[in-house]
């Protein structure tokens, strides 16, 4: 065990680079991947599928596919994984690290624009760089889904309207006949500017070292 | 002899020095009247009890006097007619201020009001006359004081509130802590190595001192909230200093009675001690059970309700008021009962109002808040000239410099530790921001008065320090806050109104965040937030909120109550016909989906092009109809504000256009249109967001006899009217109903037609209803789309 610890934990040290994690939080998260993988080498959706406290999401199947989705492996490769490793798991997860005190306006910047691509990844779902009207429907539709009746027919509606403000913000002036494509990242940058991503958009990583995790498994 | 209309030959000055001038007169009026009243009050009472028995005495014998045809009697109408003029002083001094636009940016108007309270205090004393004891305890926290924190807590923005909840308890209680007795200390230390004279301060032991130290520590909500509003500072240093203002009640109470109690005795036990921090939890969750209990009685009334609208706002006052005094009963904190009870019930009670009793509890709570934030400061001006004073330089500037020194050392350490906590740490502005807006008011004050002379001889003393205090921060602080959060660049508040990307992509990473939390093992604050919600949606709702609006989702509600502000925006801005030139986009939904016919707009964006036949056709039907609304908008009753048959015209175009709309989407199935899904009848959301809270007042002049219609909520189903409208469109269509080629205009041009011609037509009508939307009132409602733990 000595010597595939002290492997592990060299690998441990480049992820630490990469990804920007501490070394306390990879070591947690792995635990956790193990937990998941059932001590596999690699994670499935059906691995993903069957944590218990996920079932109430409304928007699960997105965070789900978002894992496997090559695009937010920054690497710029298109198309999704079957399986992915603790590498992987890794870099998806980094997307929601905050920012810290010493993190610059420049790094912010950056921070918020990759977090902003990474929303914008979940909506895209076919890669085509637009999220198009109806993958916009399904967000909504997504969000609405246990909702009911009330919920669907109304998602359209909303879905148009968003769409129709995406389109009024950003290109004002467009002659009856034109068709506005769907939604690129400019201009989803440029709607959700308001909201501070890089401040809103992360959850609390453990730095503690827990030693079980029961909980979601 | 100063009748307005003698004021003709004033027209050398310009308005406002006149309406400054008129202002300053009638201050004097008011002052020359007040000593009057508190002078003859004594006298009177004492003429009363003479002229009783000289009435008695002549009871036997009449001598017959002449009947006295216009007599005086002040003394009946004496206490109320002293408010009422206090009250009208405290507004008109408002009034007066905001006409000298400059002097209003430069000085905040809490320091103002200071000021014109030592005036009136001024006056009242140098016309010899005994100066009223305006600032009676009783009535500052029984009267004064609630509306303040009521309208603070009900519309506590929830959201960054309990996000920051753990740094804000960190800076109210700790902090708090941290100042009084710091402040207690080193007061009592420098009293003590007083050299030379034995001066009176050497009396001073120490637990009068750590009382004096509690009391003056506490930061105060009423000032915060005065200077603050007007530098109109990012949400988080808001809710920070905002919040701790509001929370450090519960340490103020619990401190203040444990040192009162055992200052007479003269020390304190570890026990005592120990209790004393006991009672601080029992005083705080007291606090916040009680007023959560009325909260949720209030909720649960206002679920009742739908056929008595007039009375709901009064549930909510009084709910409220009674949880204030309640806590206060049990000397538990009513401040922080105030606040969890205004907070607990408003996502329910807002569900089940109408959007008129919505309106009304906004705007008096604003007004009363006003008003008596108006009064506090001038009291305190008063309070000021009259009060028994005992200058001690050392005494008072050692206070000084120890509450802004404690202030500073607190917030920094504070900060240092909190931040170990926090994911979006705060920066040495924000602290310099948090420290520097740590102002006293009036609740110290009326502390102090509140001590029992018999027990501390040195009251005075600390009156005087406290008042200084006071001035200190409100006139130095809040004067100097404004340039300097603009030298520091400190973020300000964003002003941009939630717009439906906004509002989807927040409940999306709401839900991303739980779901990666869930993936990541751990039990954060998104998991724990989202239970909340789903056992908030699952049993809470249903007990507290009346009929269907109980399970529509947050998006949606959101999304109609946006729908329904556009709706009136249109109407408002006269039918659309008159857009403004500054016309943001010419987009429409035609360029979205280019295959499917755009349907109706919101408002703002492009008028798409219509075809001139249909629009004509359109027109024709529309007319007819709105002729016979017209006609019934004409009969008025101003006395019911329930549902009056002949006052829904508004209801009713609204309906229509609705039906409208909903009629296109069953004639095609493929197009999609921006229309608003059916909603049940009675639906209080359309009804309510029918009618924008807080529109703006637009210079549209409303036609000849203008009726102010007053809005109803629609509790009955729609009159048959509108079913005529159908059955024409129906027939109208039906030869349509085969055409099936490039939709690109017809169903835009009859889903956009009915709207925009029949707003034409009925924008004169709804020109009328001018009167009763265009208020300006305080601004605009974006606390009022924050959901329950949105």
């Amino acid at each position: 065990m000595g010597a595939s610890q002290t492997h592990s934990e060299h690998k441990f040290q480049d992820l630490v680079d990469k990804t920007g994690f501490s070394l306390e939080q990879i070591i947690n998260l792995h635990k956790r991947f193990k937990q998941l993988s059932g001590n596999e080498d690699t994670i499935s959706r059906e691995n993903l599928d069957s944590i218990p406290a996920l079932a109430t999401n409304p928007i699960r199947k997105q965070i789900i596919e978002a894992f496997f989705d090559k695009r937010n492996q920054r690497q710029d490769e298109v198309g999704s994984f079957h399986e992915i490793g603790f590498e992987q798991f890794l870099m998806v997860m980094s997307h929601f690290r905050p920012p810290t005190l010493k993190t610059t306006e420049e790094e912010r910047e950056v921070m918020r624009r990759e977090k902003l691509r990474f929303l914008f990844n979940m909506h895209d779902t076919d890669s085509d760089g637009t999220i198009t009207l109806d993958e916009y429907r399904k967000v909504v539709e997504e969000l609405l889904s246990k909702s009911g009746a009330i919920g669907l027919e109304a998602a359209k509606a909303i879905a148009d309207a968003a769409m129709l403000e995406v389109a009024s913000t950003n290109v004002p002036h467009m002659e009856p006949d034109e068709f506005y494509e769907g939604i690129t990242f400019e201009h989803f940058e440029q709607i959700l500017k308001g909201l501070e991503m890089e401040s809103r958009m992360h959850i609390r990583f453990l730095d503690v070292n827990t030693t079980t995790m029961h909980c979601g498994k | 002899k100063l009748h307005p209309t003698s004021l003709n030959f004033l027209g050398l000055f310009s308005l406002p020095e006149r309406a400054l001038l008129l202002v300053l007169v009638l201050v004097f009026l008011q002052g020359s009247v007040l000593p009057l009243g508190a002078a003859s009050s004594p006298d009177v009472s004492h003429q009363d009890k003479t002229d009783n028995h000289k009435v008695e005495a002549q009871g036997h014998n009449y001598t017959k006097k002449a009947f006295p045809v216009l007599s005086i009697d002040y003394h009946y109408i004496q206490t109320p007619f002293e408010i009422s003029l206090w009250v009208l002083l405290a507004s008109l001094m408002k009034l007066g201020f905001h006409l000298i636009p400059r002097l209003s940016s430069i000085v905040p108007e809490s320091c103002l009001l200071i000021v014109v309270g030592l005036l009136v205090g001024g006056l009242i004393k140098l016309a010899g006359e005994q100066v009223p004891p305006v600032m009676n305890t009783r009535l500052f926290f029984l009267c004064l004081l609630p509306p303040i924190i009521l309208d603070a807590g009900y519309f506590l923005p929830i959201r960054p509130f309990m996000e920051n909840l753990g740094t804000i308890l960190m800076f109210a209680v700790v902090g708090t802590l941290w100042n009084a007795f710091f402040i207690g200390g080193l007061l009592y230390a420098v009293c003590q190595i007083q050299p030379d004279n034995p001066s009176s301060l050497h009396q001073i032991e120490l637990l009068p001192c750590l009382l004096f130290g509690s009391i003056i520590s506490a930061v105060d909500p009423v000032a915060v909230l005065a200077v603050f509003e007007e530098i109109h500072i990012n949400e988080l240093l808001h809710i920070l200093v905002f919040g701790e203002s509001l929370l450090n009640d519960a340490v103020t109470v619990v401190l203040y009675h444990l040192f009162e109690e055992y200052s007479g005795i003269g020390t304190v036990s570890v026990l005592d001690g120990f209790l004393g921090v006991i009672s601080f939890l029992v005083v705080a969750l007291g606090g916040v059970l009680v007023g959560a209990i009325y909260g949720i009685l209030a909720a649960f009334t206002s679920r009742f309700t739908s056929h008595t609208r007039v009375i709901e706002p009064l549930f909510v006052f009084v709910y409220s008021y009674m949880a204030y005094l309640s806590a206060e009963m049990f000397h538990l904190s009513g401040i922080m009962a105030l606040i969890a009870c205004g907070a607990v019930m408003r996502p329910y009670v807002e569900a089940n109002i109408s959007h008129k009793s919505h309106t009304t509890i906004k705007y008096f709570l604003k007004m009363w808040s006003s008003v008596s934030e108006t009064l506090i400061f001038i009291f305190l001006g008063v309070a000021t000239v009259d009060g028994p004073h005992n200058w001690n330089w050392t005494f008072v500037t050692v206070t000084v410099i120890l509450c802004l020194v404690a202030r500073v050392i607190g917030v920094v350490g504070l900060t240092y530790v909190i931040n170990k906590f926090r994911i979006v740490k705060l920066t040495t502005k924000d602290q310099f921001i948090v420290a520097y807006g740590g102002l006293r008011g009036a609740i110290a004050f009326s502390l102090g008065f509140l001590l029992d002379p018999a027990h501390f001889a040195m009251r005075e003393m600390f009156l005087t320090a406290i008042i200084t205090v006071i001035f200190f921060t409100v006139f130095v602080q809040g004067m100097t806050i404004k340039p300097l959060v603009e030298l520091l660049a400190v973020k300000k508040k964003q002003e941009a109104k939630r717009s439906i990307n906004e509002e989807i992509h927040t409940q999306f990473l709401d839900h991303l965040l739980t779901g990666i939390e869930d993936i990541c093992g751990h039990y954060g604050h998104h998991h724990w937030k989202d239970k909340l919600n789903r056992f908030n949606k699952k049993y809470v709702k249903k007990c507290l909120i009346a009929g269907e609006r109980s399970k529509e989702p947050q998006l949606i509600a959101f999304y109609h109550k946006m729908e329904m502000k556009q709706a009136i925006e249109l109407v408002e801005s006269g039918g659309g016909v008159k857009l403004p030139a500054a016309m943001p986009s010419t987009v429409s939904m035609q360029n979205i989906q280019p295959k499917k016919p755009p349907p109706a707009l919101p408002p703002e964006r492009a008028l798409p092009q219509l075809s001139k036949g249909r629009e004509e056709e359109i027109r024709k039907i529309l007319r007819s109809n709105l002729q016979r609304t017209r006609q019934r908008l004409r009969s008025y009753n101003r006395h019911t504000l329930v549902a009056d048959p002949y006052e829904d015209g508004l209801n009713d175009f609204l309906i229509k256009k609705q039906k409208i709309i909903e009629l296109e989407k069953k004639i095609t199935e493929m197009n999609n249109y921006l229309t608003v899904p059916s909603a049940p009848p009675d639906s209080p959301t359309i009804t309510r967001a029918r009618l924008a809270s807080d529109p703006q007042a637009y210079s549209v002049k409303p036609t000849s006899d203008s009726v102010p219609t007053i809005q109803v909520d629609l509790a009955s189903p729609q009159s048959p009217d509108s079913v005529n409208l159908m059955d024409e469109f129906r027939n109208a269509r039906q030869p349509e109903q085969d055409e099936d080629r490039g939709l690109m205009m017809k169903p835009p041009s009859e889903a956009k037609g009915p709207k925009r011609p029949e707003d034409a037509e009925g924008a004169k009508d709804q020109q009328r209803l001018m009167r009763c939307l265009s208020d300006p009132g305080p601004s605009a409602d974006e606390d009022e789309d924050e959901p329950f733990l949105p």
